[in-house]
């Protein structure tokens, strides 16, 4: 099922002194999530992404604008009319109940014309614990299980009524590196196989690139972009998205254009049609150096951290707004050690401008699209 | 072996004070209940056997303590903690002045007991010039007076359980109002995405998760009730056997010390009975709470 988010805004009263603004978490979103698709919202903590997910579910009501579920205007409908399958951060599971007594527990909420048998539960919480792999932990308690378990379960808790919309609250934040990068895999093939609309709230950029169809990039209640990672990840529309995705994260320099050119501090880096003389932010990918003898940007080396399949090549240059800027060069090339300067030259498309205001960014000779 | 010998070094205080008030007494007390006649001033005894122990038993006044005992916690535990939970949860839901509210519940806690015993008495007690205030409610209400001090039986322990459930309540409140307030939200927010009703969450989610702390209240309760005495004096005067509602722990007290004291060896079987009696009750509860408590 489609949702569509129109103008949703949260706001919520100060507390404390009455002359204080009241704090706005959720200003103006409006977005449509197809149908079938696994969504990322994204940004940094305080940035609204689980007030966005809390009103999704119906655990907060939005101070503006409406929420449809498909055609159903569900703004005023309570969370447990909604038919959402919600699976918490310290994912909620009833420790004194069994991994099956869990699953079941949504079930035997039905009351009336939904009631159903007992075997008829109890098939469909064996459906959905096969789906996630447990059913062999079907007697155990939550606190007898490691956390990637605890985080099917509580997938199987929110699958097994078959909800129409799926979300998850930073469904990884509680698992070690190794399991993380494993059960990311897992919430991408259940999301294929049941095809639910799924929304996932997280503020690590990879986890929500690797799996996401699509991501929203929220910043202080303000939907900054939204679309394909890759997309998101080649033309961030202001500096803080291109920030904000990426690890190593990108470079930042103050540049100047000056007679449609890019300078760095002295060097001139790259063409820049169409782009009247101004001061603005750079960012630079760091994929985006090649390593040059006679490459425009002019930096001193500081270290190079070998990687085994690329090198990290760590130097320093006078606008950079950082102390050091990292580049990511594959380690077929040698660097002598000794050696003081380093030459890059830069892929145009690796390369942003932003406008030294609103830090919005400025196409390149009109290449860059958005 | 040095470590162990520091240790021990360290536990001497408690340890020597533990002995010698708790532990010698218990087993003084022991040997006493088997010692028949034993009289403190002359250290002389008659003989040994369970004379005591037999004697207490046929002992009316023993058997009425019992039964009033037995009575007075059967009614006070349940009723007690089922109200403090009742309570506890209505303030866990109430929003505005709630801090005011577990301040005003909390207070009796505080409050002289002897304080609490006056306001029983305007309640209870009659008087010259009246019946007391519940008297006069019933009047109102077209019954007659009846004398909750000196009169019938029933209306004494009704008293006496007011009185015992109104001095344990504040305390259950606050352990409760606070294993309420730590039951994690999402809890909550889980059952009420999945539309859970209001009382399969709080039979099914709420009571499991505070059910250690409810049987903690269960079993310091009975303790508390089997112990209970004082209550009883502030009620009926120090002669508890005349008013028919002496507890275990009175006759006990009766027995060194009341108008029939003097008798060592008959106290100290009684006190051997009622710790036989809460074992046993606390064993009976901890077998329950293993099926039905979790931790």
């Amino acid at each position: 099922m489609k949702i569509v988010l129109q103008n949703i805004t949260k706001t919520f009263p100060s507390r404390g002194k009455k002359n204080t603004e009241d704090v706005v978490a959720v200003n103006d979103f409006t977005f449509e999530i197809p149908d079938g698709k696994l969504i990322g919202l994204l940004g940094p903590s305080g940035c609204g992404k689980s007030t966005t997910l809390n009103m999704i579910c119906g655990l907060e009501k939005p101070t503006g604008g409406r929420l449809f579920f498909g055609d159903q205007d569900v703004t005023d409908l309570p969370a447990e009319k909604r038919g959402v399958g919600m699976v918490f951060q310290n994912y909620a599971l009833y420790p004194h109940l069994t991994v099956k007594q869990n699953i079941l527990f949504p079930l035997q909420n039905l009351k009336g014309k939904d009631k159903l048998s007992k075997d008829t539960m109890l098939q469909r919480a064996q459906e959905v614990a096969a789906l996630v792999q447990i059913e062999e932990l079907m007697d155990r308690r939550p606190s007898e299980l490691s956390g990637g378990q605890q985080q099917r379960v509580a997938i199987a808790r929110a699958l097994v009524k078959l909800p129409s919309v799926l979300l998850l609250d930073e469904p990884l934040s509680n698992l070690d590196a190794r399991l993380r990068l494993q059960t990311r895999e897992e919430i991408r093939k259940i999301q294929r196989a049941t095809g639910i609309t799924t929304v996932f709230v997280t503020h690590d950029q990879e986890e929500a690139m690797s799996i996401s169809d699509l991501i929203v990039v929220m910043r202080s209640g303000v939907v900054q972009q939204i679309g394909k990672p890759q997309e998101v990840y080649d033309h961030p529309v202001n500096l803080f998205v291109a920030q904000f995705l990426g690890t190593p994260p990108i470079n930042v320099f103050e540049g100047k254009v000056q007679g449609e050119t890019l300078w760095l501090g002295e060097d001139p880096v790259l063409k820049t049609p169409g782009i009247h003389n101004q001061d603005v932010w750079v960012g630079i990918r760091p994929e985006g150096f090649l390593l040059r003898e006679d490459g425009p940007l002019h930096c001193t080396l500081s270290a190079v951290e070998v990687m085994g399949r690329d090198m990290s090549v760590v130097s320093t240059h006078p606008s950079a707004v950082t102390p050091s800027i990292r580049s990511i060069i594959a380690s077929d090339h040698v660097i002598h050690p000794d050696s003081k300067d380093i030459h890059f030259a830069i892929k145009p498309n690796k390369i942003f401008l932003f406008h030294k205001e609103t830090q919005v960014c400025l196409p390149v000779g009109g290449s860059v699209s958005q | 072996m040095k470590n162990n010998k520091k240790a021990w070094l360290y536990l001497l205080p408690a340890l020597l004070f533990l002995g010698v008030f708790m532990i010698y007494p218990l087993i003084d007390v022991f040997i006493y209940s088997f010692e028949e006649g034993y009289n403190f001033a002359s250290q002389t005894k008659f003989g040994t056997g369970l004379y005591n122990y037999s004697y207490v038993l046929h002992d009316p006044y023993f058997l009425q303590a019992i039964q009033n005992t037995f009575i007075l916690a059967a009614i006070t535990v349940p009723i007690s903690t089922g109200l403090s939970l009742l309570i506890a949860v209505g303030l866990s839901k109430i929003k505005p002045l709630r801090q005011l509210y577990q301040t005003v519940y909390f207070l009796p806690y505080v409050t002289n007991t002897l304080a609490v015993g006056l306001v029983f008495m305007v309640l209870f007690q009659t008087t010259e010039y009246s019946d007391g205030l519940v008297n006069l409610l019933i009047n109102w209400f077209g019954g007659s007076s009846v004398d909750f001090i000196d009169g019938p039986y029933w209306a004494k322990m009704l008293v006496l359980c007011l009185y015992t459930i109104w001095i344990v309540m504040p305390f259950k409140i606050l352990i409760l109002t606070s294993a309420l307030a730590s039951v994690n939200e999402e809890y909550y927010k889980a059952a009420k995405v999945d539309g859970t009703s209001a009382l399969r969450t709080f039979t099914k989610i709420t009571l499991p998760m505070i059910s250690p702390m409810i049987f903690y209240l269960v079993i310091t309760g009975c303790i508390g009730a089997f112990k209970a005495y004082s209550d009883a004096v502030a009620l009926f005067g120090t002669d508890l056997n005349a008013a028919g509602m002496n507890t275990i722990v009175g006759y006990v007290y009766d027995m060194l010390y009341g108008d029939s004291g003097g008798y060592p060896s008959y106290a100290s079987a009684a006190a051997i009975i009622l710790f036989v009696i809460v074992l046993t009750i606390t064993c009976i509860n901890l077998l329950v709470s293993r099926r039905h408590v979790h931790h």
